[in-house]
């Protein structure tokens, strides 16, 4: 058994990880709000790539390029319509009413796509491999981490550095000040969203190339990401994809001892690290 | 069905109008219940068991989240920990199923101890999705238990159940046949668990806890300042509310005589069904679950034939209430007669200022 391999296949794993939990954090930073419909998105994302490719035919990558503003309207719609009516001091309204979502979105998928496994196909790249000395990078992967990282850079400049991400980060600090100041949360809150639904697309075109997928897989890369945001530290975009690796390498060293463990080896790792850092790797925001 | 109590020279009482004339009606009530195997067919049995458990559940959920602000969506821990204790302690240890399900509870209880220090490390949301890893953690567990068949699951001994007290008799005296006495026991049994389950929320809620937890929920930092302590009776009733779903969970598999680790710990079944009830009925009420799992079976006879449209209905259903409705049902019910069938909200009858004609 290679060790180096498997660990390096979990660090790429990782990506895919992080790529799930930018968008749930992003949400969370902005607007307190924990999204448990999060996973159940990024399926949505793969049927509307799905979709896209079967349908009218197109490449897959042109279809994830179309699929990142229907998804942005999705998302600026339901924050807009659904989401901003749950925002207050009482954390249940959203907490239920993301759930019901979650539900409504499984079975809506189930109802119009039936259970089957499905897959997206990228003919040449899936296959194809870097070769390293004596470990094969797969080029798919390979994407994946370097999307994940691109995607954490590309958020972290425009919290940063642009406008919106002033207008996020003074509403995530102060609502009523920031709505003083002329910034409608509403509206913030509504672009955030629709953000962190570009993101997801992104997860949702990596998860459906590399392996099948069905209505019902939903909820666990709810909890993947969820796992990925807590072991990072809320508040740290680089800390999720710390915590993504994390429980990648978890995952690809619990399945190279034992196939049936790779997921509890994810989880196992996940309450290992809450253990004793229960504030997560790299904490910065307290809450 | 009323309670009073001075204190400081402050009357406060819980007292409802009609407070006799519920109380009468419920023992009615209950005294149909248990009375329906009687007179109504196997399956209808069935269906009022699945309907007492989903209540005791009901309860349960609505106890943490509409009371203690701990929004689970992992109660199916505790269920599926609950039916695999029973399935252990009867398929390798041999005891009688009676006993069997009072392991369950107590088992549950047990591993909620270790959950608990996990998930009462994340705050507020992320608290829900940490009882859901908890979950996943000893669904994927259980799994690997090759005894009780691994993945796949197992089933009961033959005619294990049938160890239960009473059935015998109940064999004899209705003249059926043991499978159906099996089925009247278990369905004594969720209405005895149900009775004591509404029994000690109701009670709890009238308690000094009780008017701590509502304290809690209104202002956790007020709570503290006059000497709640929010993190012990969270975690109490975290504890009570695992021990009474590991009841319910190894009560539903005694019936059900077969177990795997999807069925036991499905979020559907435990959790979200469970969600929908006390969302539409009406969450932080009592009476609120118990009119939520009436509407909750309605809907499932009507639109038996249309699959996942019936969950998607729920779950839509389920959103527009907390939208447009957040206490649910009972509560537009409530909004303009104002009656409780469990009083429980605490009215000032006379405080200070009433000393004197009081004549205290």
């Amino acid at each position: 058994m290679n060790w180096v391999d498997t660990i390096i296949q979990g660090v790429l794993l990782g990506g895919l990880y992080a790529l799930f939990a930018s968008g749930l954090s992003l949400v969370f930073g902005v607007m307190r709000l924990v999204n448990l419909a999060h996973g159940d998105l990024i399926i949505l994302a793969a049927y509307l790539i799905l979709v896209f490719v079967n349908t009218l035919g197109l490449d897959p990558f042109l279809a994830l390029i179309i699929a990142m503003p229907v998804m942005y309207a999705v998302g600026w719609g339901l924050q807009y319509l659904v989401l901003n009516r749950t925002l207050g001091d009482d954390i249940l309204p959203p907490l239920l009413v993301t759930f019901g979502l979650s539900i409504v979105i499984q079975n809506g998928l189930l109802e119009g796509f039936t259970a089957d496994s499905r897959r997206i196909p990228l003919p040449t790249l899936e296959t194809q491999s870097l070769a390293l000395g004596p470990i094969n990078i797969g080029v798919l992967p390979l994407l994946t981490l370097l999307s994940a990282v691109t995607v954490i850079l590309v958020l972290n400049f425009i919290i940063g550095r642009t406008q919106l991400g002033r207008a996020f980060r003074a509403t995530s600090d102060d609502r009523v000040t920031a709505g003083l100041m002329g910034i409608r949360p509403r509206t913030i809150f509504a672009h955030a969203t629709a953000l962190a639904l570009v993101v997801v697309t992104i997860a949702a075109f990596f998860l459906s190339t590399r392996s099948n997928f069905d209505p019902s897989i939903g909820p666990a890369r709810l909890i993947y990401a969820f796992e990925a945001v807590i072991l990072g530290g809320l508040g740290s975009l680089w800390g999720t994809l710390a915590g993504g690796i994390v429980i990648g390498v978890a995952q690809t060293l619990g399945a190279a001892i034992n196939p049936e463990w790779q997921i509890l080896a994810g989880h196992v790792a996940f309450l290992a690290v809450l253990l004793v850092r229960p504030r997560g790797l790299f904490p910065r925001a307290v809450d | 069905m009323a309670m009073t109590a001075r204190e400081n020279n402050v009357l406060v009482s819980t007292r409802a109008r009609g407070g006799i004339a519920f109380a009468v009606g419920i023992v009615a009530l209950l005294g149909l219940a248990a009375a329906a195997p009687l007179f109504v067919s196997r399956s209808t049995v069935q269906d009022l068991f699945q309907i007492v458990t989903l209540l005791v559940l009901a309860q349960c959920w609505n106890l943490l989240a509409g009371y203690a602000g701990l929004v689970s969506v992992g109660q199916q821990a505790f269920v599926g920990v609950g039916a695999y204790a029973m399935f252990a302690a009867i398929s390798l240890l041999g005891l009688d199923p009676l006993t069997a399900i009072g392991i369950g509870g107590v088992v549950a209880l047990i591993i909620a101890i270790p959950a608990g220090f996990f998930v009462f490390r994340l705050q507020g949301a992320y608290f829900a999705i940490g009882t859901w890893v908890i979950a996943e953690v000893l669904r994927l567990g259980l799994a690997q238990w090759k005894a009780l068949g691994g993945g796949t699951g197992t089933s009961l001994p033959g005619g294990a159940a049938k160890a239960l007290p009473g059935v015998d008799f109940v064999a004899q005296t209705l003249h059926v046949r043991g499978p159906q006495a099996v089925d009247i026991v278990t369905y004594w049994l969720a209405l005895l668990l149900l009775v004591a389950c509404i029994g000690g929320i109701y009670a709890l809620l009238r308690s000094r806890q009780g008017l701590g937890l509502a304290a809690i929920r209104d202002n956790p930092n007020a709570a503290r300042s006059v000497g709640v302590d929010p993190r012990w009776l969270r975690a109490s009733v975290y504890g009570a509310a695992a021990f009474l779903a590991g009841l319910a969970g190894a009560l539903i598999y005694v019936q059900k005589a077969r177990i795997s680790p999807d069925a036991a710990f499905s979020v559907t079944d435990w959790t979200a069904y469970v969600i929908f009830i006390v969302v539409i009925g009406g969450i932080g009420t009592i009476e609120g679950p118990i009119l939520g799992v009436l509407v909750f079976f309605l809907l499932e006879k009507l639109l038996a034939g249309y699959g996942s449209w019936y969950l998607l209905i729920l779950g839509a259903l389920g959103i527009g209430v907390m939208l447009f409705a957040r206490r649910g049902l009972w509560g537009l019910l409530t909004e303009r007669t104002g009656f409780q069938i469990f009083p429980i909200r605490r009215v000032l009858r006379s405080g200070p200022t009433h000393n004197k004609r009081r004549g205290e």
